[in-house]
């Protein structure tokens, strides 16, 4: 886990400030930037994947039953998938 | 290009090189085109990228979205810091002070960082032929700076360096046609995508790499923040872009030209520019300009290809 | 054992890298740097160097090929003069922030306008802050040797910081001198291989040039600061080591003739070779003058300085640049403020002269030494004396 910004000192700083970890940006949350979320509808879906290729956050997962939903601590609500998908299997609903 | 059946998406890896949890806006063009690049890259590339959108999003310190090693020095060396990667690699192996094999160096600029302030950089390390892939993410302006014009903006786009008034239609000028700049440049491989073209766009990246010396791709993209549109019409932009031929996808190999769709038929650019508020104070008189000019060149693109 | 020849000293540069096995060069030809460069090329192509000659198209490209072939692992050379110095001025930030241990020799020429190919310093006072560690050199031997230890220091696990090498223009770059060049078995014992703890590799992907914010950027810059500091402590031991190796010792400040010298000169490159035939004149005539030579430039020898001049009551300070509507003496005014709160120091008397490539000669050098003496007497109303300019 990555200290947070302002607790770093300088003696925690690795050498040139390179960041030796990664891909831990993951641990930040960009999910609470949405107001819309995407809502998958199952019975629609014909697990084409579309939507997972066109994601930009690159958060569409792929479950164990082979449909696809969004990871949600990610998710920007941007709109696309839904967009985008060919069955129309997908909804924004609006973030409470 | 080869026709994919509708599945094609689940055969593409699942790892994600460049890693959820990167601060670009929503419905962000250019981090999907970043996010296919590498999906198509692989682990065993270096890549070098310049001052942007997608280095400032991918690279607040102590993060990084970045799961493949990754170097950011200024805005206008990128190409120039790929070419010292590309030789110190060749000789540390070649002196036996290496033994990693086949690693891609792919240097990643926008369209600021390659026609404007980094084209020197880049015609030098084409010239020199670095064994290297140059990626232009064309975002048509200056957008990590807040949307100033560059080269690559469009004519009569309302920027915020060459924006709309009674004395002015926005940008003034054409945009520069870099895929023709680094073709003129005699490299084997030369090409246009668009991330509405996912599978398009992997197969010229997996190309690119594979190539023996310097490789350019040009990808388009979209910008909703910048180009003043919705954020779900993303991918539907991109496909229009290339459908009105206003953005071509097209192949330089070895100087000859391919073109990867052409249509019987292309749409009105009103198609493609009615989704954008940069292009809504236009006149129908400067429309019907914009638009001679891409059926002009579109014309002369097709004339090239074989 | 080492030959002793006569060779150009940009050559014998062009040599040294050779000899140091240096992987990669990135480099743009500028005046008078030229040989150094013509003659690294030639040694590529004629296989006596295993290296990748990069032939950039500028000298922002340089300085930007050797950060990314350093960030690799690969040993990096370059060299510049004035403008090209000027123009990767960016680049040399990045280089010391980003721990690229870059080494580059910097044939001192002065900054246009008008056009000037000559030697001065005016190229080295406008990088001062660029966090390089910074040598300056007076005969070729030095630079030899020097650069030599550049690498040396650079690659230390503890610095991994980016060095300058400075010779003046023309006045040693182009000089044919006697000097030893080492023996290839002497320089692979006294530099170690280079190892980057974390080069740009697939096999451990790292992020290099992460932005900071400003809740951050602070403590990096402190990092980067204490690490220059503490370099000191490894160069001084280099110098040390080399002294055993090569029998040849160098040390930050450096003095001639100086023990009871109540008048001291202050020079720093080739003009310190004639500034000591002029103070072996004056002491054959009694006069009790000395001579120091500045050598570590970048950390600043704060010690040292303060030591040096600790019996002297007049310290004449000749800068080769000038600081335009402020001090005109660059160093001059860095020796001003070290001195500041010691309780007994000398007059500081500022010169400026040599500007452009002008030659000082030992008459030259003497009426500076008197005139100092004049000012540190009368006072003056200037804050410095430009030395030589025809009224």
């Amino acid at each position: 886990m990555t200290k947070p910004e302002n607790e770093i000192t300088w003696k925690d700083l690795e050498i040139g400030s390179i960041v030796t970890e990664p891909g831990n940006a993951s641990q930040y949350q960009t999910g609470d930037w949405r107001s819309q979320r995407p809502i998958f509808d199952n019975k629609k879906c014909i697990k084409c994947g579309i939507c997972y290729i066109f994601c930009p956050e690159g958060c569409i997962e792929q479950n164990v039953e082979g449909y696809f939903e969004a990871n949600l601590f990610y998710c920007k609500g941007c709109g696309i998938c839904t967009r985008e998908c060919w069955t129309q299997a997908i909804t924004m609903v609006e973030e409470e | 290009m080869e026709k994919y059946a509708i599945f094609v998406p689940r055969l593409v890896t699942k790892k994600e090189t460049f890693a959820p949890g990167h601060r670009a806006c929503i419905g962000c063009g250019e981090a999907l085109a970043v996010r296919l690049v590498c999906k198509a890259l692989g682990q065993n590339v270096i890549i070098v990228n310049a001052t942007g959108c997608m280095e400032i999003v991918s690279s607040q310190l102590p993060y990084t979205s970045w799961r493949v090693p990754w170097i950011h020095t200024l805005f206008e060396n990128t190409a120039a810091v790929a070419s010292g990667i590309e030789a110190g690699l060749k000789v540390m192996t070649r002196k036996g002070k290496r033994t990693a094999q086949g690693v891609s160096v792919v240097a990643m600029a926008g369209d600021g960082g390659t026609s404007d302030i980094g084209l020197q950089a880049l015609s030098g390390a084409l010239e020199r032929g670095h064994n290297f892939l140059y990626i232009c993410f064309d975002n048509e302006a200056y957008m990590n700076t807040g949307i100033q014009r560059s080269s690559a903006t469009p004519f009569g786009a309302s920027t915020t360096t060459s924006p709309a008034g009674k004395m002015s239609i926005g940008q003034v000028t054409w945009k520069k046609n870099m895929p023709a700049i680094a073709a003129a440049h005699d490299i084997p491989y030369v090409a246009t995508a668009c991330p509405s073209y996912p599978f398009d766009l992997m197969a010229k990246v997996a190309k690119g790499i594979a190539i023996s010396g310097p490789a350019y791709i040009h990808i388009l993209s979209v910008c909703p923040t910048g180009w003043r549109c919705p954020p779900d019409l993303t991918i539907r932009i991109g496909r229009l872009a290339v459908e009105t031929g206003i953005f071509p996808l097209y192949e330089v190999e070895n100087g000859e030209y391919k073109l990867s769709f052409n249509f019987p038929q292309l749409r009105p650019v009103t198609d493609y520019m009615e989704l954008q508020g940069r292009f809504r104070h236009l006149s129908e008189e400067t429309i019907r300009e914009i638009q001679h000019r891409v059926d002009k060149d579109y014309i002369k693109l097709t004339e090239k290809a074989v | 054992m080492a030959k002793r020849v006569g060779i150009e000293v940009s050559l014998a540069i062009a040599e040294t890298a050779k000899l140091a096995n240096v992987d990669v060069v990135a480099a743009y030809p500028i005046t008078p740097q030229t040989h150094i460069v013509e003659h690294l090329a030639q040694l590529v192509a004629d296989g006596e160097l295993d290296a990748a000659y990069i032939p950039v198209e500028s000298e922002h490209s340089a300085m930007s090929a050797c950060l990314g072939a350093s960030a690799v692992g690969a040993r990096t050379f370059t060299a510049t003069a004035g403008q090209g110095l000027e123009l990767m001025h960016e680049v040399l930030y990045i280089a010391s922030s980003m721990r690229l241990p870059v080494v580059m020799v910097v044939v001192n020429r002065a900054l246009s306008a008008p056009l000037s190919v000559w030697g001065d310093h005016s190229d080295v006072m406008a990088v001062r802050d660029t966090g390089w560690i910074q040598i300056f050199t007076e005969n070729g031997q030095e630079v030899v040797d020097n650069l030599l230890g550049a690498f040396r220091i650079a690659e230390d696990q503890r610095v991994l910081l980016p060095v300058m090498i400075h010779l003046d223009g023309f006045h040693l770059s182009h000089m044919v001198e006697p000097l030893f060049l080492p023996e290839q078995s002497e320089v692979d014992q006294f530099i170690p291989p280079y190892y980057y703890p974390f080069p740009l590799n697939p096999d451990k992907p790292i992020t290099m040039g992460a932005f900071a914010p400003p809740i951050i950027y602070s403590e990096t810059k402190k990092a980067q600061e204490v690490n220059l500091e503490a370099s000191k402590a490894v160069i001084l031991q280099c110098w040390k080591d080399f002294g055993s190796f090569f029998k040849r010792y160098y040390s930050p400040v450096e003095s001639y003739l100086s023990e009871d010298a109540r008048v001291l000169l202050l020079t720093m490159g080739s003009f310190s070779e004639t500034a000591m035939t002029a103070i072996d004149k004056m002491r054959k005539e009694g006069r009790d003058v000395g001579l120091l030579k500045l050598r570590l430039w970048r950390p600043f020898p704060f010690g040292e300085i303060r030591q040096a001049v600790k019996n002297a009551e007049v310290l004449i300070v000749l800068d080769r640049a000038l600081s335009f509507g402020g001090p005109g003496g660059p160093v001059c005014s860095e020796i001003r403020s070290a001195l500041y709160d010691e309780e007994k120091k000398p007059k500081v008397i500022s010169f400026v002269g040599g500007l452009g490539g002008r030659d000082i000669t030992v008459a030259g050098f003497e009426y500076i030494v008197n005139r100092g003496i004049e000012i540190s007497q009368t006072g003056s109303e200037q804050e410095f004396e430009m030395f030589g300019v025809r009224e």
